[in-house]
């Protein structure tokens, strides 16, 4: 038996990103809204970068794009030098909402994405360490409408996890919640990204919780959206708050944001 | 402990004896005694039985009155229909008093309580087969019509093409009465059986079909773009999402059609069936027989009721998952 045999290389957890001249309209009663503006962008494999915009500028429309939900209007998206022609379990969306399915029960829900490719008679056991990772064990047989929205959360993010995506897209995934629950989901999605190593591209209006996650910062300009400023945050984690580096790059951010945000 | 004692001394005799159940046995002997005390003023038969059932009655409240208040919880379900008991107890005597005793109501159109229970006594057989003669033809008609109506439903829901042929029929023949395609049905469909079960399947698909089909358009996108890229079929997508996110409203489709099922029922058997209870209906009053007429509500009312009940139990279990959304 073969040496390579014996020690298979490990599953590729992470992929590279690559958004080129991408443009998106959407037709709104036969007017054309553009939304994105030949947005370029590169993420490397295992990186964590942030969008940051003012609301409704087209962050959402690019995460959907590079989900492979709609095509673009014109540009490329590619997955490791691959074009993206569809949704791919590989490709993971999370929403603002949970959206958690109401009829089914939390674990069900987790379930969803091996069950809809056939994968859940084998794997069944992913779905019980997915729970585990969101710390849900104990509420895996309760239907959403028991969840507080943290835990809500938490769930839609296993039920993400669970299908080991290489690349997960967060669309103001915190959003929602609470200001107390929020810093810790913060502190959740950190340590799961750097416990799974996928590569994480997340949408938020919060410029706070974009330092404090991301290894990138871009900035969009109002709709249509065009990259406007690019921050590297090259700070180790655990990041503290009140770090006089990052106090001080939330200004500049703030700052390019313009008079909206003081 | 004295004062425990002296609590528990003060409070036993108000708690020994179910009031309520008191005074229902006593309304429902007094039925018993009006029955038999008095002469019939022409005869029903079966009076005799009547008197003792009423009076049977009596006895089983008046052992109620006693044990009701010692059976903790099944006691206070039993003790929430008190008022019903009182109310049924005097409907019979009142019942009774003016149909068989004064002769008050005019006959042959009012019969009293003895009427029906003789009805139910002497064409028992006969009332029996037209019950399964009516369920089967229910649940053919019923059943066919739901799973040809939320089929139907789906694919519109589903698919534009679909809807763009489907829907103006569904828009043209729906409002339509079900019974309004008696004169044809009965020509066109080989026997009577296959058109009245065509017309009770038309009347429950139908409320089936469009409330599916709402309820599948209607259906959050954001479901389908969370199921899509957690790598679904679009056969998934149907099955697994749509349908299980439309079930409220398949359910209120559901509901529509077996009120109207009921309708065509009777009316289809009343138009040339052999049997059933819409045909036995018809028939009794042929002959004025109206203690049969009555006897065959109760019966209807019973059945209906009962399957309603049922539909409203499956609901509660597909849709326990709506506890708190609703």
């Amino acid at each position: 038996m073969s040496a390579a045999l014996q020690l298979p290389t490990p599953p590729r957890r992470s992929v590279a990103l690559d958004v080129r001249g991408v443009s998106h309209h959407f037709d709104l009663s036969g007017q054309r809204l553009p939304v994105l503006d030949a947005i370029d962008l590169r993420v490397a494999a295992g990186a964590f970068v942030a969008l940051l915009g003012p609301s409704g500028c087209g962050k959402s429309t690019l995460l959907r794009l590079i989900a492979g939900l709609e095509p673009p209007a014109s540009g490329q998206l590619l997955e490791d030098g691959v074009p993206i022609t569809g949704p791919d379990p590989s490709r993971i969306l999370v929403f603002q909402d949970p959206t958690l399915f109401p009829w089914r029960t939390v674990s069900k829900n987790v379930a969803l994405g091996l069950e809809a490719r056939g994968l859940l008679p084998a794997q069944r056991q992913r779905v019980d360490d997915a729970l585990a990772l969101v710390r849900l064990e104990a509420f895996a047989a309760a239907y959403p409408h028991q969840l507080s929205g943290g835990m809500a959360q938490r769930a839609a993010l296993a039920r993400a996890l669970v299908n080991d995506p290489h690349l997960l897209l967060l669309d103001e995934p915190l959003g929602k919640l609470d200001s107390l629950t929020r810093l810790a989901m913060q502190n959740e999605l950190l340590a799961l990204w750097q416990k799974v190593g996928f590569t994480a591209v997340l949408v938020t209006h919060d410029v706070e919780e974009a330092l404090l996650l991301a290894d990138r910062v871009i900035v969009l300009s109002d709709r249509p959206a065009r990259i406007v400023a690019e921050f590297a945050v090259d700070k180790p984690q655990p990041r503290r708050r009140d770090d006089a580096d990052l106090v001080h790059l939330r200004q500049t951010i703030l700052a390019t944001l313009g008079p909206i945000h003081d | 402990m004295s004062d425990i004692a002296e609590a528990g001394a003060r409070f036993a005799p108000a708690r020994a004896v179910w009031r309520d159940g008191l005074l229902a046995a006593a309304a429902w002997f007094a039925a018993a005694v009006v029955t038999v005390a008095t002469p019939d003023v022409v005869k029903w038969g079966s009076t005799e039985l009547w008197a003792w059932i009423m009076l049977g009655g009596a006895g089983v409240l008046l052992a109620g009155a006693f044990a009701v208040p010692r059976l903790g919880r099944a006691g206070e379900a039993i003790a929430h229909y008190g008022p019903w008991l009182i109310a049924l107890g005097v409907w019979f005597a009142v019942w009774e008093v003016t149909t068989a005793k004064l002769g008050w109501l005019p006959k042959p159109f009012f019969s009293p309580p003895q009427g029906l229970l003789h009805v139910y006594l002497v064409d028992s057989k006969r009332l029996a087969f037209c019950v399964l003669f009516s369920l089967r033809l229910w649940a053919y008609g019923f059943g066919s019509g739901v799973a040809a109506g939320f089929l139907f439903g789906v694919a519109l829901g589903w698919s534009k093409r679909f809807a763009y042929w489907g829907m103006p029929i569904l828009k043209l023949i729906g409002p339509v009465p079900a019974t309004a395609w008696i004169p044809c049905t009965f020509f066109i469909l080989p026997t009577t059986f296959a058109a009245s079960v065509f017309l009770v399947a038309l009347a429950s698909g139908i409320p089936v079909a469009i409330l599916t089909a709402s309820g599948v358009g209607s259906v959050n996108r954001a479901y389908y773009d969370v199921a899509r890229t957690l790598g679904a079929s679009a056969r998934f997508l149907v099955w697994r999402v749509a349908v299980p996110a439309s079930l409220p409203h398949v359910f209120v489709g559901l509901f529509m059609g077996l009120y109207y099922s009921f309708a065509v029922l009777v009316v289809a058997e009343m138009l040339g069936a052999k049997y059933g209870l819409g045909w036995y209906l018809q028939f009794q009053t042929g002959y004025s027989a109206y203690a049969n007429v009555y006897a065959t509500l109760v019966i209807m009312a019973l059945m209906c009721a009962g399957l309603v009940r049922l539909l409203f139990v499956g609901r509660d279990r597909l849709l326990s998952w709506q506890k708190g959304i609703i």
